[in-house]
């Protein structure tokens, strides 16, 4: 069992709610599930979709073939017909669509009809529609019927009566109506845990002790503070929506000098209006952390979809010289454990730190067994009350062989916490003189990098230990690569390196004797990965963007240039086939 | 009790004359009357002259980039509201460059305590006109005088209702000192507008340009009134106000917040164990 279902329609038709409560059904039944969102910069019409593949092995990414069509309107069925797989269905309802078809793959369902009938309403189509899918799967009522409590608990029983009866409805017809319904869903199992890459990163700050989160709205990220602002009374966060980018790292940056956790979220374009504060955390060594979910640009772009375009320029951003963090998770577990590192390193070395994402992962919903929160790492380093107070004196800015400055907490204590964006004394005031400046220089930044270097795991190697084919990415592209080395290896010797921490880059060792050998497939860290690009015959380095920044840096840091590259640029992720097609194409 | 000493910071590298100096002096002075230990205040400050004030007496401070005084000091009450924030800036620093920000600082009334010190010029950058330079003002870069019209703080700050909104003139100090004091008794956020001579740069107006104009509100205006306050803000020229124009007690930005009623947020713990609860809505 692999199916894709893909419910099409205008913005405002409920596409999200019809997919969003689908998903939900699959993972509780312990199948695994992956959804992604296609949808234009409008609030009402234009074309969006929403794709759900489930399965009973684990996936990753979407699928180019659809089992069911969800049309709510006509331009789905004009757009994504082609797409049926061979036993596929299209379910449409031809009174609201005022159209009617007759090929047989085509399922009339009059939801519209069905709603008033069974619920009263015709506001409840949805719920209809939803249910129609589920007699068409042969997947019971149950988890629909507790998720639509759940869903309508503040409504009324009333409320809730009415939509089960009428996604019963749905349930019966096609039941009873879809003679060509072949579907067979696998055998039920422990629920699953279905998330979203935003979700994912609002959970690992709120894991990582974040009290403090401000941004100004911007697709993709602003399901980070969407998420935050929900949870903020439960967990004690702030959740201030700033005036503008410059504000929100500010703002950010106020507060952790206070003494809290801070985070700030937003996309490219904002992120160029804060760059002078990422200046002035580095001057500062105010820790920050800064979700940087990457849209097609220059400027506008496209803005609600997908991109690899920001690595360099969060890379290179910021005047002056610094040291900085940037990790680039590739699922929403990554995402989580991930922002937790983040929050981790920033406030031990006192650092700006990337959460680097994309369109395609902040939307994306993952199905993980769970997120263990044995592995969350929360040590405090800020030096507070009375262990500040027993000091005979403090120095925020105070020379030490690893560079690393007690990070004092002011108010708490008799001491005084000065800091200053212009070069200044280990006391936090301005200087000018030559000898300070080169020693300061040498505090902030150079004793500092060889430590935070250690703190970088190496790429993880997925597939053959001693590839011939090596597909290398990084970020989001993580699923589709995974899933592209599973199909590809029943006939090439192939592994992907996928890199999830990508500055400072993973250390180098070059020990081509110590590779592994075998076709082992699991996941495994390769420290030595550059023997690795070495011995293959072909290095693919696939990246959403146009002009390879990825292998760029690869070429920087190690001085390896991939052989083959595969640069998507039109704003979509890849669909499974899609980047087999792709890779297909360049082997040689 | 604190003293004067315990304030002392390094040596200025103002002008000798800066009118920076008296505020420097009335602010000391303030801060020990009020009983206010140095660990007590956090001064934020900008870029300009005035953003070197917190060097030069001894307290938290945070000298941030020109323009971006109020986000940072903002950031800093919401993560501790029981920290007195003062944040310095001038007026190139604050009517220019950090404007949004000042808008929005007095939209959300953050208890925070903006002084400006205004000299009508760009003192660092040495002599570009300012947004409350005179209009026709003569600099090198506006050879014909500056064109655009005088930024006025006051009748902006009335306007948006900001909860505090005075001027001082650094010459009168006594008032300037009951000013801050004011400005630091009173809940909410406060702008108070300093007039303090440039004498590099700003040969118009000088200690005895401001002398002859400036007069006190006095006792009989009502700064309650807002519609009074608004004709008083709009008086520049021969005669300048100087005192409380404005007040009103709109309810801070701090006290709205439900996650701050208990504690400031620095003193809150955090126990992972909750995120269980919050992970089984995702099954």
């Amino acid at each position: 069992m692999d199916y894709s279902i893909k419910i099409g329609g205008e913005a405002g038709q409920g596409i999200q709610t019809i997919g969003d409560t689908l998903a939900k059904v699959f993972s509780r039944a312990g199948y695994h599930v992956f959804t992604h969102q296609d949808y234009e910069s409008r609030i009402r019409g234009g074309h969006n979709f929403f794709q759900i593949r489930f399965s009973q092995s684990p996936v990753m990414t979407s699928r180019e073939k659809i089992d069911i069509l969800i049309a709510l309107d006509k331009e789905s069925i004009q757009f994504h017909e082609k797409e049926l797989s061979e036993n596929g269905l299209i379910v449409y309802d031809s009174k609201s669509l005022k159209q009617s078809h007759g090929k047989e793959y085509f399922l009339d369902v009059p939801v519209e009809d069905l709603a008033v009938e069974h619920g009263g309403n015709k506001i409840m189509a949805n719920t209809a529609a939803t249910g129609a899918v589920l007699g068409m799967l042969g997947i019971s009522m149950d988890i629909l019927v507790m998720i639509l409590k759940d869903t309508f608990k503040k409504k009324g029983e009333d409320v809730i009566a009415a939509n089960i009866k009428t996604a019963r409805a749905g349930y019966d017809f096609a039941r009873h109506e879809c003679k060509r319904c072949s579907f067979t869903a696998g055998e039920q199992k422990e629920p699953k845990l279905l998330i979203s890459g935003v979700e994912a990163i609002a959970l690992g700050a709120i894991a990582s002790g974040c009290k403090f989160y401000t941004a100004y709205p911007m697709t993709p990220s602003t399901g980070i503070m969407n998420y935050l602002a929900g949870k903020g009374k439960e967990y004690g966060i702030v959740v201030e929506q700033a005036e503008d980018e410059i504000a929100a790292i500010n703002m950010a940056l106020g507060a952790s000098f206070a003494g809290t956790r801070a985070m700030t979220g937003t996309s490219g374009g904002g992120f160029a209006l804060m760059v002078e504060g990422l200046s002035l955390a580095a001057m500062t060594e105010t820790p920050l952390v800064i979700a940087l979910g990457q849209r097609p640009g220059p400027a506008t772009g496209l803005p609600t979809r997908t991109e690899q375009g920001e690595l360099l320029f969060s890379l290179h951003a910021g005047h002056g010289e610094f040291p900085r963090v940037i990790l680039a998770p590739g699922t929403p577990e990554q995402a989580f454990f991930l922002t937790n590192k983040a929050f981790q390193i920033s406030e031990k070395y006192q650092i700006p730190v990337f959460i680097l994402f994309d369109q395609y992962i902040a939307d994306m919903q993952c199905t993980f067994e769970g997120l263990d929160l044995n592995r969350i790492r929360f040590e405090d380093d800020r030096l507070r009350g009375d262990a500040l107070n027993a000091r005979s004196e403090y120095r925020r800015h105070a020379y030490t062989d690893s560079g690393i400055s007690p990070l004092g907490v002011p108010g708490e204590s008799v001491h005084l916490v000065v800091t200053d964006s212009d070069e200044h004394s280990e006391e936090g005031h301005i200087i000018e003189d030559a000898e300070t400046r080169v020693k300061m220089v040498e505090k902030r930044l150079l004793r500092k990098l060889p430590l935070i270097q250690r703190e970088i795991s190496p790429p993880i190697l997925y597939g053959s230990r001693s590839p011939e084919i090596l597909i290398v990415g990084w970020g989001s592209t993580y699923g589709p690569m995974k899933e592209a080395v599973d199909v590809l290896s029943k006939r090439e010797n192939i592994a992907m390196m996928h890199f999830s921490e990508v500055y400072p880059f993973p250390s180098i060792k070059e020990d081509p004797f110590s590779t592994p050998q075998g076709q082992e497939k699991r996941e495994k860290e390769a420290e030595n990965y550059l023997s690795l690009f070495h011995n293959a015959k072909q290095t693919i380095c696939i990246e959403h963007n146009a002009t390879g920044q990825f292998a760029r840096l690869l070429k920087a840091e190690s001085g390896y240039s991939c052989t083959t590259f595969i640069h998507r640029y039109d704003g979509r992720p890849f669909l499974l086939e899609e980047l087999i097609g792709e890779i297909h194409a360049v082997i040689k | 009790m604190p003293s004067l000493n315990d304030y002392q910071g390094q040596t200025p590298a103002w002008c000798p004359g800066c009118g920076n100096f008296g505020i420097l002096d009335a602010l000391k002075r303030t801060l020990v009357g009020l009983g206010i230990e140095p660990h007590q205040v956090t001064i934020v400050s900008g870029i300009g002259q005035a953003g070197k004030l917190p060097h030069y007496l001894k307290c938290n401070t945070f000298n941030g980039l020109h323009g971006r005084t109020l986000p940072v000091a903002t950031g800093i009450r919401l993560a501790n509201h029981e920290m007195l924030v003062i944040a310095v800036a001038g007026d190139g620093d604050c009517y220019g460059e950090g404007g949004n920000h000042l808008l929005n600082a007095m939209r959300r009334n953050i208890n925070v305590k903006l002084f400006v010190h205004n000299n009508q010029i760009y003192g660092l950058t040495k002599g570009q006109p300012s947004p409350t330079s005179m209009e026709g003002m003569v600099t090198k870069n506006q050879p014909f005088g500056v064109f655009s019209e005088q930024l006025n703080p006051m009748a902006l700050a009335v306007a948006l209702d900001c909860s505090f909104v005075a001027r001082g003139f650094v010459g009168e100090k006594e008032s300037l000192k009951e000013l801050m004091k004011a400005a630091i008794v009173h809940k909410g956020f406060t702008l108070l507008d300093i007039l303090q001579p440039c004498v590099t740069f700003n040969k118009i107006n000088t200690y005895e340009w401001y002398g002859q104009r400036v007069y006190h509100v006095g006792s009989e205006f009502d700064p309650g009134d807002r519609i009074g306050a608004f004709k008083k803000a709009l008086e520049w020229g021969d005669r300048i106000p100087i005192g409380i124009i404005y007040r009103n007690n709109r309810p801070i930005l701090e006290e709205k917040i439900p996650v701050l009623q208990d504690k400031p947020l620095i003193k809150q713990s955090f126990d992972i164990s909750k995120l269980e609860t919050s992970l089984k809505e995702f099954y």
